[in-house]
C-alpha cells in the first residue's frame, strides 16, 4: 500500500510537475511613454498574479508558473534593441510581450523575429510592422487606420458638414492613424481645414492653437500619447477654443485624465476597450470581473492599455494550452488559428504572408468623458450605437 | 484680431520667459567664463520646487517665486563649491565636464524621485479674450514677472556694491582683486544668482506647461541661442533677445509648420555667431 502511494505521488509529481516559463518585455518606467506603459504593465502583472494564484498555465499535463523578466527601456528604441536581445540570450525568455508604443515595438520585432521568438504586441497599433514578412509577431490592438474612423462615423451622425482640423504628434503611430483618417474624413464630406504635426516633446501649443482658431475648424482630431495629449487639451481649454468635438488619441483613455478637471469634459477617445464593453467572453474572465479585480489591485479603473496587456496574457495562455506545451512552433500554430472572444473583444490574427500577425478580429469603440448626475467625471461608451452606454454629447461647448 | 497678431503676442509673452531662463546662463558665462551645463536641470528643479511649494502652501504661485529664488541661491552656492570653484580659470572643457556631471546627477536623482511622468501646477488666472483669441492669465503674469525680475537684476548689477563688484570681476578679475574685491566671494554670489534665476524661470514655466525632470533641456537649448544673440554677460540683453526670439517664433509660425521652428532658431544662432560674434548687445572689438 505504501509503495502504491509512493508511486502515485511520484506519478502525480511527474505528470503535473511545476515548471516555470519566462516572459520577457521592456516597460517605459521613464521617458515620455511612462504613463501609458505603466498601465500596460499593470495588465501584464494582474494576469501573471492571477494565473500563478490559480496554479499556473496547465498544458500537456504540466503546470507552468509564469515569471517575468523586464527592464526599463527609457521610452528609447535603442534601449529596446539591446534589451530584447538580452531578454532572449541572457534571460532565456520563452515568450515575449511588446514594449509600449509602435516605434518601440517595431524595433523589438526586428530582434524577436531574428531569434524566432513569439511576441504578442500590445499598445502598438501601427500596421506597417506586420507587412514585413514576420512569422512570430501577433498584434492585439486593432490597427491604426481604425482609430479615428469611429470618431468620424459618430461625427457624421451629428454634423455631416463639420469643419475638421487634424493636430497630431509626429510619431509613427499618430501619422499611421491620421493619414488614412484625413482621406476618410474627405470621403465622408467633411471640410478638412487644417492639418499639422507637432514634435513629440511639444509642451507649448499656443502657435498651433492660433492656427486652429484661424482655420475656423469646429472639430479637432489628433493628439498622440499622454504627455502631449493632456497638454494639448489643457491649452485648448485655456485658450477657450470654441470646439464642438475634441477627439484625442490614447491620452484621454488614461484614468489620470480626470486630473484635467473641466478641460477633460467632453473629450472623446477612440478606445480598444472600455469597462462598459459587454463582450461575452468565451475564454477568461468577464469584463466586469477584470475591471473589479484591476480596481481592487491598483485602485483605478483599467484603461484599454491595461486591458490590452491582460489580453496578451490570456491569449498566450490559451495558445499554450492548445499547443500542449511551450514549443514555439506549436504555440505559433495555435495563435495562427485563434479566433476567440474574450472580455477584450474578438481576437483573430491575419495569416497571409503579406500581413501575418495583423489584428483582424478586434474593433474599436469611441468613449467620451461626461459628468454623471452627481457631477463626477467618467468615461462613457458613445459609439458604436449598438454598444453605447450614453449618448454622444455634441457640441461639447 | 488676425491670427498673425495673436501669434506674435503669444510669442512675446513666452519670449520673456525664454529671456529670464537665459539670464542665469548669460550671467555665469559672462562673469566666470563657465558654460554651466547644470542650467537645464536647475530650471527643472525650479519647476519641481514650485510644484512642491504650491502643493504644500496652496497660495498664489507668484508669491512662491521668492522662496524658489532663495532655494536657487543656496543651491547655486553649494554647486559652485562642489563642482565649479576649482575649475574656474582652467580650460573650459573642465568646467563643461564638471557641470555636465552635476547635471546628470540631478537628472538621475530627480528621475528616481519623480520618474519622468508629467507634473502640473494647477493654478490659473483668468485670461484676456480679444475676438476669437484668448491669452491666458498665467502667460501674461509670467511675462510680467520675468520683466520685473530682469529689471531688478539690472538695478542690482548697476546700483549695488555687490552688483558692481560682479561686473568688475567680469571685466577684469585681477584688477578687481587689486581693488580689494574678493573674487571668490563674488563668483560664489554670481553663480548663486545664476542658478536662482534658472530656478525662478523654471518655476514660472511650471505655471504654463506640464513638466518632467527632463523638461529643462529644451529651455537650456533656447538659453544658448538667447545668450549668443544677446552677448555674454548681458543679462538684460538676454531678456530682450529672449523676447525677440519669442517674437520670431510668433511671426513665422502662422506660415510654416511648428516643427520647423528649431531649424530657424538654430539657423539664426549660426548666423549671429558668424556675423556678430560678440552678440547683438555685446561690445564690438576695437578696430
Amino acid at each position: 500500500m505504501a509503495l502504491l502511494t509512493f508511486l502515485l505521488i511520484l506519478l502525480v509529481s511527474m505528470g503535473f510537475g511545476q515548471q516555470t516559463i519566462t516572459i520577457g518585455f521592456t516597460e517605459s518606467k521613464t521617458g515620455a511613454l511612462n504613463v501609458d506603459s505603466l498601465e500596460q504593465y499593470h495588465g501584464f502583472e494582474l494576469w501573471r498574479d492571477q494565473i500563478n494564484a490559480a496554479g499556473g498555465i496547465k498544458a500537456g499535463g504540466k503546470s507552468y508558473k509564469v515569471q517575468f523578466a523586464s527592464y526599463d527601456d527609457e521610452s528609447n528604441s535603442k534601449r529596446v534593441q539591446q534589451l530584447y536581445t538580452r531578454l532572449i540570450l541572457e534571460d532565456k525568455a520563452d515568450f515575449l510581450f511588446s514594449p509600449y508604443s509602435s516605434p518601440l515595438t517595431a524595433t523589438a520585432a526586428v530582434v524577436t523575429e531574428q531569434y524566432g521568438k513569439i511576441m504578442l504586441t500590445s499598445g502598438a497599433a501601427e500596421g506597417k510592422t506586420y507587412t514585413l514578412g514576420n512569422h512570430y509577431l501577433f498584434q492585439m490592438f486593432a490597427p491604426a487606420p481604425e482609430y479615428l474612423k469611429v470618431a468620424l462615423d459618430a461625427l457624421k451622425t451629428q454634423d455631416p458638414k463639420a469643419t475638421v482640423a487634424f493636430v497630431y504628434e509626429d510619431s509613427s503611430f499618430s501619422v499611421a492613424v491620421v493619414t488614412p483618417a484625413k482621406t476618410y474624413a474627405q470621403q465622408l464630406g467633411f471640410n478638412v481645414a487644417f492639418s499639422e504635426a507637432y514634435a513629440p516633446a511639444t509642451t507649448d501649443f499656443s502657435a498651433i492653437i492660433d492656427k486652429v482658431i484661424a482655420s475656423k475648424a469646429t472639430v479637432l482630431l489628433g493628439g498622440g500619447h499622454y504627455a502631449d495629449g493632456s497638454t494639448l487639451a489643457r491649452q485648448l481649454y485655456g485658450h477657450k477654443v470654441p470646439l464642438k468635438m475634441l477627439t484625442l488619441l490614447v491620452a484621454p483613455d488614461s484614468p489620470q485624465w480626470v486630473e484635467l478637471g473641466d478641460a477633460a469634459l467632453g473629450v472623446t477617445v477612440p478606445s480598444q476597450w472600455a469597462p462598459q464593453s459587454t463582450f461575452k467572453a468565451q475564454y477568461g474572465p468577464s469584463g466586469a470581473s477584470f475591471a473589479k479585480d484591476y480596481k481592487a489591485k491598483y485602485n483605478a479603473d483599467p484603461s484599454y492599455e491595461s486591458a490590452g496587456g491582460y489580453a496578451c496574457g490570456i491569449i498566450l495562455q490559451r495558445a499554450i494550452e492548445q499547443a500542449g506545451g511551450i514549443d514555439s512552433g506549436k504555440v505559433a500554430d495555435a495563435l495562427n488559428t485563434t479566433d476567440i472572444t474574450t472580455f477584450y473583444g474578438r481576437t483573430q490574427f491575419a495569416t497571409a504572408a503579406n500581413d501575418h500577425g495583423l489584428q483582424v478580429g478586434h474593433s474599436m469603440i469611441l468613449a467620451q468623458w461626461q459628468k454623471d448626475k452627481s457631477g463626477k467625471l467618467g468615461k462613457e461608451v458613445v459609439w458604436p450605437l449598438a454598444g453605447k452606454s450614453a449618448n454622444l454629447v455634441y457640441p461639447i461647448h | 484680431m488676425s491670427g498673425v497678431l495673436a501669434s506674435m503676442i503669444d510669442g512675446l509673452l513666452v519670449g520673456a520667459v525664454y529671456g529670464l531662463a537665459a539670464m542665469g546662463l548669460s550671467l555665469i558665462w559672462g562673469v566666470m567664463d563657465v558654460i554651466n551645463l547644470t542650467h537645464g536641470s536647475m530650471i527643472a528643479l525650479g519647476m519641481f520646487a514650485m510644484y512642491l511649494l504650491f502643493g504644500a502652501l496652496a497660495t498664489n504661485v507668484y508669491l512662491l517665486l521668492l522662496p524658489v529664488m532663495g532655494l536657487g541661491l543656496l543651491l547655486g552656492i553649494i554647486v559652485y563649491w562642489m563642482s565649479v570653484h576649482r575649475v574656474v580659470g582652467r580650460p573650459m572643457l573642465m568646467s563643461l565636464l564638471s557641470t555636465f556631471a552635476v547635471n546628470m546627477m540631478v537628472i538621475g536623482i530627480g528621475t528616481a524621485i519623480w520618474s519622468t511622468s508629467p507634473y502640473n501646477v494647477n493654478f490659473s488666472l483668468p485670461g484676456i479674450t480679444i475676438g476669437a483669441y484668448t491669452f491666458t492669465g498665467n502667460h501674461i503674469a509670467a511675462a510680467i514677472a520675468a520683466v520685473v525680475i530682469a529689471l531688478a537684476l539690472q538695478w542690482f548689477l548697476y546700483h549695488t556694491r555687490t552688483g558692481k563688484a560682479i561686473r568688475a570681476v567680469a571685466d577684469n578679475r585681477e584688477a578687481a582683486e587689486l581693488m580689494g574685491i574678493s573674487s571668490t566671494l563674488v563668483l560664489t554670489i554670481a553663480f548663486g544668482i545664476g542658478i536662482a534665476l534658472a530656478m525662478t524661470s523654471g518655476a514660472l514655466v511650471s505655471t504654463l506647461f506640464p513638466f518632467t525632470i527632463l523638461s529643462g533641456a529644451v529651455y537650456q537649448l533656447k538659453s544658448f541661442v538667447v545668450t549668443i544673440l544677446a552677448g555674454l554677460g548681458k543679462p538684460f540683453g538676454a531678456l530682450v533677445a529672449g523676447v525677440l526670439l519669442g517674437l520670431l517664433e510668433g511671426v513665422v509660425t502662422p506660415f510654416i509648420a511648428v516643427s520647423w521652428i528649431p531649424l530657424i532658431e538654430f539657423g539664426l544662432f549660426v548666423v549671429v555667431l558668424v556675423a556678430f560674434p560678440q552678440g547683438i548687445f555685446g561690445k564690438r572689438a576695437a578696430a
